[in-house]
């Protein structure tokens, strides 16, 4: 499948609210050319509630219903159930939310609705910040990044949310990234063809919150596959698959890059620069990506 | 939001003559700004593009430089 | 008609099954649990067609009844206490949103300590949501309110979520007889649920983005416009179901003895219904006492308050207080007589953590407002120790 295949028809309209360089739109445009528009949308809290826009306006073409913060997988439960019991179970429903929707304030609803079997897609396009509320940290934001709540730089780890997915045996969860249009495309497509719960996991590196420049995001988010702190998966009815430069990684076939080379360009770790290299803390970096992979393939790797 | 445009500072402008119509500004593009012409090639909406300049930087052959507003070509 | 002999719970949850939601999503919590077991083993043998969401929580309760009322369909779910405080905001959310949702709230009391009985703080504290809510005060008004809300809420001129409030364990769980209709009269008067608005991918909207504050404050105007409405509507529903069905247990407030009282008990739910026997053997001693019992208490019904505060002397029992101030419906009746500067309104705070207010109290708490001896506020039972 090539980017030539991908329906042109936007269901996003131009003229949001959006930052310029904002990959939460650049993954609607394509979620919902995957998806068309027998679809509807739950958002709760984020920043796409935001980059609708102001009544009486709208950015989107597709029916969305707005939700509090912590309630989008158990709207999505409702409207699937009143879509279902109405005879209309052939409309999509998804929710799309942020990583503050999802791996914390959400996560009780969304834990319930994959248990549930609820026939659903649940798309978190993870900034790695509470973004819409001005950069605090989140249960994604990685370790030593500044955040407006981490000030000296975030002192834990991020939650491997993707993996907390894979405990709830659904029939489908994916890890993939804004800069890798082929593989949402592709990801997306699967999801709609199998019937229960999927989830999608979207990396969107985010130019305000990570602190870059606007025309980098499609960068950001390869370097961050490349140096591994984030991997390209899917996992199909307990099956494992990583994709891309994951998969090499995952193999062995290639070394990945530093994970200094991609936070080397995001103000959010600067301090781990300037005015001199905190040594001990890229150390501590590098180790824990290295021992994460290593992880990934103990659990992962096909013998 | 109205017309979007008016937040540029930086112009993408657009080399058809280098274009190789990958297609890779139309799918970036987080505006949706960049339309798919009927012979495959691409032209920008300048309506509304916000100037992020990712089109230009994702460009593999430099088709898409950025200018900046009210600096001639 | 057929005669139901059932708890408060089984009643309520018969009657919403008969109302034909689609969906139900639903927490367990006591003492509603016997309501939403009733609707689990209807669904299981059959009988409640539509789909049951087991929840796994209250707050997710509220946002599944908005998601699928927000897609168009029939909606209940039921809950109490530390359930119904849980899903505060989104009840604000399903009002805001204007969605018809439909639920019974058992009235229970808030902790810690950690107590399962009745008193009324919960449904209370919920008073600000733009929620309709109604206090029954036997298991045939339960049946016959759980339908006529679906009417209420579902009006047109309305499109307001409605609670209907049961006492705990004092309703929920006590069987009394209720007179069942048949189906077909049930489908008859509802109708076929048609939504004020819906997510539709032949006409797609975005519903609740941002609002400036011009357009919101219209928002909420519409809310307060409906809940007035309501005002008008409720009586008409319950004169309609008196002619259909037979019974009538007041429209905004349950009369009775009252034409010729000098003194007035105002009360809601359980201690309205004991205040009837209180009545009677007051009346018997030669009291010219009445009770007007609220059955609405949103929208509060500010004209025949203020017609019983001219009329008489005003006794207002609360299951509930308002800490720092006084019960609500004492506060509210108060205010709804500003304009008629000679009401006399005495309040009592009974019954709150579930302590037993029967009729032998009632009788006391007005013989103490015969003989003189009141107070602005007086906390019934307190002296008497545990």
């Amino acid at each position: 499948m090539a980017i030539k295949d991908i329906p042109v028809e936007e269901c996003i309209l131009q003229g949001s609210a959006a930052c310029p360089g904002c990959p939460a739109t650049m993954g609607l445009r394509l979620v919902l050319k995957a998806l068309g528009r027998k679809t509807i949308m739950v958002v709760p809290a984020c920043c796409t509630a935001v980059i609708e826009s102001l009544y009486p306006n709208t950015s989107f073409e597709v029916p969305v219903m707005n939700i509090a913060f912590e309630a989008a997988a158990a709207g999505a439960s409702g409207v699937e159930a009143a879509l279902r019991k109405q005879g209309k179970g052939d409309i999509t429903v998804v929710a799309w939310a942020g990583d503050g929707g999802t791996y914390d304030i959400g996560l009780q609803a969304l834990s319930g609705a994959f248990e549930r079997g609820t026939n659903f897609i649940y798309i978190c396009y993870n900034n790695q910040i509470y973004s819409n509320t001005g950069i605090q940290r989140s249960g994604a934001t990685p370790y030593a990044a500044w955040t407006t709540t981490t000030v000296g730089g975030k002192a834990e780890f991020r939650k491997e949310m993707g993996e907390i997915v894979l405990a709830h045996h659904i029939p489908y969860a994916a890890q993939t990234c804004i800069s890798y249009p082929e593989d949402i495309y592709a990801k997306v497509l699967k999801a709609k063809s199998l019937k229960g719960p999927k989830y999608i996991e979207i990396l969107a590196p985010c130019p305000p919150g990570w602190r870059f420049s606007m025309d980098s995001t499609v960068e950001m988010g390869r370097l961050a596959v490349d140096s591994g702190a984030w991997a390209l998966w899917e996992c199909e009815n307990d099956v494992m698959t990583f994709n891309g430069k994951s998969k090499l990684l995952l193999e062995g076939k290639v070394a990945r890059k530093p994970v200094e080379d991609w936070i080397k360009h995001q103000g959010r770790f600067s301090h781990l620069f300037k005015p001199t290299r905190d040594e001990e803390k890229l150390r501590v970096i590098e180790d824990h990506v290295d021992r994460t992979w290593e992880r990934y393939r103990g659990l992962y790797l096909k013998k | 939001m109205g017309k979007t445009g008016s937040w540029r500072v930086f112009k993408p402008i657009l080399d058809k003559n280098k274009c190789v119509k990958c297609l890779r500004c139309w799918i970036f593009c987080p505006e949706g700004s960049i339309k798919r012409e009927p012979d495959g090639s691409v032209s920008i909406d300048y309506e509304y593009c916000k100037g992020c300049g990712i089109c230009a930087k994702e460009c593999t052959v430099k088709a898409i430089v950025m200018q900046r507003e009210g600096e001639s070509e | 008609m057929t005669i139901m002999i059932d708890t408060g719970n089984r009643i309520a949850a018969k009657a919403a099954v008969m109302a034909k939601p689609d969906v139900v999503a639903a927490y367990p919590i006591t003492p509603q649990t016997t309501l939403v077991e009733a609707i689990a083993e209807y669904y299981a043998n059959g009988e409640f067609g539509g789909e049951y969401i087991c929840v796994e929580s209250e707050h997710s309760a509220m946002s599944a009844c908005i998601g699928a009322s927000a897609a168009g369909s029939r909606t209940f779910t039921a809950t109490s206490s530390h359930g119904l405080l849980l899903m505060h905001e989104m009840l604000h959310w399903a009002a805001l949103a204007r969605l018809p949702v439909v639920m019974c709230n058992i009235n229970r009391v808030i902790g810690p300590g950690w107590n399962i009985w009745v008193d009324e703080n919960d449904s209370i504290s919920q008073r600000d949501t733009g929620w309709i809510q109604l206090y029954c005060s036997s298991n045939q008004e339960i049946f016959d309110t759980v339908i006529q809300a679906f009417k209420i809420a579902e009006d047109p001129r309305i499109v307001l979520p409605v609670m209907i409030n049961l006492n705990a364990f004092i309703l929920s769980h006590t069987s009394m007889p209720a007179q069942i209709p048949e189906q077909k009269a049930v489908d008859d008067y509802l109708g076929k649920y048609v939504p004020a608005w819906k997510l539709d991918v032949e006409n797609p909207v975005t519903f609740g983005n941002i609002i400036g504050p011009d357009s919101y404050i219209k928002v909420r105007y519409a809310m307060q416009e409906a809940q007035l409405q309501a005002k008008q509507l409720i009586p008409q529903v319950a004169k309609d179901w008196e002619k259909r069905f037979g019974f009538f247990h007041g429209d905004l407030i349950e009369y009775a003895e009252c034409e010729d009282a000098d003194t007035i008990v105002l009360a809601m739910g359980a201690i309205g219904a004991e205040s009837k026997l209180a009545i009677s053997e007051l009346r018997r001693q030669g009291h010219h006492v009445g009770l007007a019992r609220v059955r609405v208490f949103r929208p509060f019904p500010t004209e025949a308050i203020v017609a019983l505060g001219k009329q008489a002397q005003l006794i207002v029992i609360d299951r509930n207080i308002s800490v720092g101030n006084e019960g609500a419906l004492f506060t509210e009746t108060k205010a709804a007589l500003m304009g008629v500067p000679d009401a006399t309104i005495h309040g009592y705070i009974a019954g709150l953590g579930g302590k037993d207010v029967t009729y032998h109290d009632i009788e006391s708490m007005v013989q103490h407002v015969q003989k003189g001896k009141t107070a602005p506020q007086v906390w019934y039972g307190l002296e008497e120790g545990r």
